[in-house]
């Protein structure tokens, strides 16, 4: 047997946007065990319901992360707007999903992005970014924020897009297809890219679903789950496929990315389409009482918010179980077996947001 | 299919384009009027409620109805826009141009005029001397 030794991976690596602390245990070049510590950026945010009123909490819930930063905020409405009965209105549901989406493209784009990072194509890198600050400097326009866009509000959301905004961000994103296609083409066909993501960090059905993977994650290794299809926010009313693939590997999860990133656009397009005339929040009166369990569809995977109410304002209980968490049993597992050189891919494959993960 | 060399085109594309960066500072970032930058009041209209303390989720505002004041720490302020929207008479809006940086953490102060045709005070400061507001 090959002599072990154990290599300590993070907190601060050159790969790792967030701190997470593996310790891989190698026989040779080949990763035997992986033993992950987290909770260096553990910010306490669960607990601050105890000081915060529920409406201040949709400011807090943003800022659990700040990539899905809208969809955090809106998660956590949903679920207190289900408690206390609140119907939004139309716009509302739709100018959600429209942030929604775009909090998914530039999502996307930063990973690709990281991911040319971590295989050294750093001009691929700097495209892929290029390409998400146009997604960044449309929420500024519509929310005034570039990360934290604080649009939500128990009830609806606090701004509007008017039809020239709509119009304008739609020959946006027509405009960037032609690049985005370019691009992503680079990630799916160049051979020094493909020679790092073929057959690497392959996760198969069964370990998918033993080990509770979501989002990307899940979908590549062949499952078609999407919480979007619940038909939360204005999902009901458009018409898209959830998209899987059976080929396990790393390739398989960048190709579904990929995929889902055209989507939001096709989603926007059709919602920019749809949208109906009409208010954009409606009144809430008094406190929430009750619980609720909330799912949401974040670039990441599937995300939860429990929250437990108790007539007064200041809430029971909020949880939140974000996707990164659920993702990581499934990455010590991609993990086992797989060369050292690898690991830095393995462990971007599944999106690491580790703020997400510590809340 | 893979192939190789496939960034060429791209790159060779990028060699003769214009960058898409701007040369900051001298060429200066325009921000959209939505921007949240930071809070503005316009304290003649202000009633001292005291709304807006309440309301603030960092507790950055304080606001003091018998000396007529409304006071923000700038730094402690996350620019959500909740006073903005919490406020009965409308007079704090959310505008563009960040905090610039300060030796020191001071909160900003401004004071209602005692007499109602009295002028401007002089502690009423602009705030903070943003860029672009
Ligand atoms: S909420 Fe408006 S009126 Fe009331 S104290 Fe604050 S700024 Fe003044
Ligand atoms: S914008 Fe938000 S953080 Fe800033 S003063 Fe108003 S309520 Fe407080």
């Amino acid at each position: 047997m090959a002599k072990r030794s154990v290599v300590p991976f993070g907190p601060q690596h050159p790969v790792l946007p967030e701190p997470i602390h593996l310790d891989l245990v190698l026989e040779d070049e080949v990763v035997v065990e992986a033993v992950p510590s987290i909770g260096y950026v553990h910010r306490g945010l669960e607990t601050l319901v105890k000081k915060k009123d529920y409406n201040e909490m949709v400011y807090v819930t943003e800022r659990i992360c700040g990539i899905c930063s809208f969809m955090h905020g809106m998660g956590y409405c949903n679920a207190v707007e289900n408690i206390m009965n609140v119907e939004v209105p139309d716009r509302a549901k739709y100018l959600r999903t429209i942030w929604c989406e775009m909090s998914r493209l530039h999502s996307h784009l930063l990973w690709l992005g990281l991911l040319a990072d971590a295989f050294g194509f750093e001009a691929l890198f700097m495209h892929s970014w290029r390409l998400r600050e146009k997604i960044l400097d449309m929420f500024e326009i519509s929310t005034g924020g570039r990360v934290i866009f604080s649009v939500n509000k128990i009830g609806g959301v606090l701004k509007d897009m008017p039809a020239d905004m709509l119009k304008n961000f739609v020959q946006i994103l027509d405009g960037m297809e032609k690049e985005l296609r370019e691009t992503t083409n680079i990630f799916l066909n160049d051979y020094t890219v493909k020679s790092r993501m073929v057959g690497v960090g392959i996760l198969s059905p069964e370990d998918a679903l033993k080990r509770g993977a979501v989002g990307p994650m899940m979908r590549a290794s062949g499952y078609a789950i999407d919480m979007r299809k619940t038909g939360y926010a204005a999902y009901g009313d458009l018409d898209f496929e959830i998209i899987t693939s059976n080929d396990c590997d790393c390739y398989a999860r960048c190709q579904v990315r990929i995929g889902e990133i055209f989507q939001s656009i096709d989603i926007i397009r059709q919602a920019a389409a749809k949208i109906p005339d009409g208010e954009i929040a409606a009144a809430v009166k008094g406190n929430p009482d009750g619980e609720f369990f909330m799912r949401v569809e974040q670039p990441r995977g599937e995300a939860f918010y429990y929250v437990r109410a108790n007539g007064t304002k200041f809430l029971d209980r909020m949880r939140v179980r974000t996707p990164t968490f659920a993702n990581l049993p499934a990455m010590l597992q991609t993990l086992k077996g797989a060369q050292y050189a690898d690991v830095p891919i393995l462990i971007l494959t599944i999106d690491p947001c580790i703020s997400c993960t510590e809340r | 299919m893979s192939s190789i060399m496939s960034f060429t085109g791209m790159a060779l594309k990028n060699l003769f384009s214009k960058p898409a960066t701007i040369q900051y500072p001298e060429q200066p970032k325009v921000y959209p009027e939505r921007t949240r930058g930071h809070v503005e009041i316009n304290i003649d209209d202000c009633i001292f409620c005291g709304m807006c303390m309440r309301n603030c989720p960092p507790r950055a505002i304080k606001v003091d109805r018998a000396s007529g004041t409304w006071e923000i720490m700038r730094f402690d302020c996350v620019q959500c826009g909740y006073c903005v929207n919490g406020c009965p008479k409308k007079c704090l809006s959310i505008v563009p141009g960040y905090t610039e940086p300060q030796m020191k953490k001071e909160a900003d102060r401004f004071v209602k005029p005692p007499a109602p045709k009295a002028e401007k005070p002089a502690e009423q400061k602009q705030a903070g001397g943003q860029k672009n507001a």
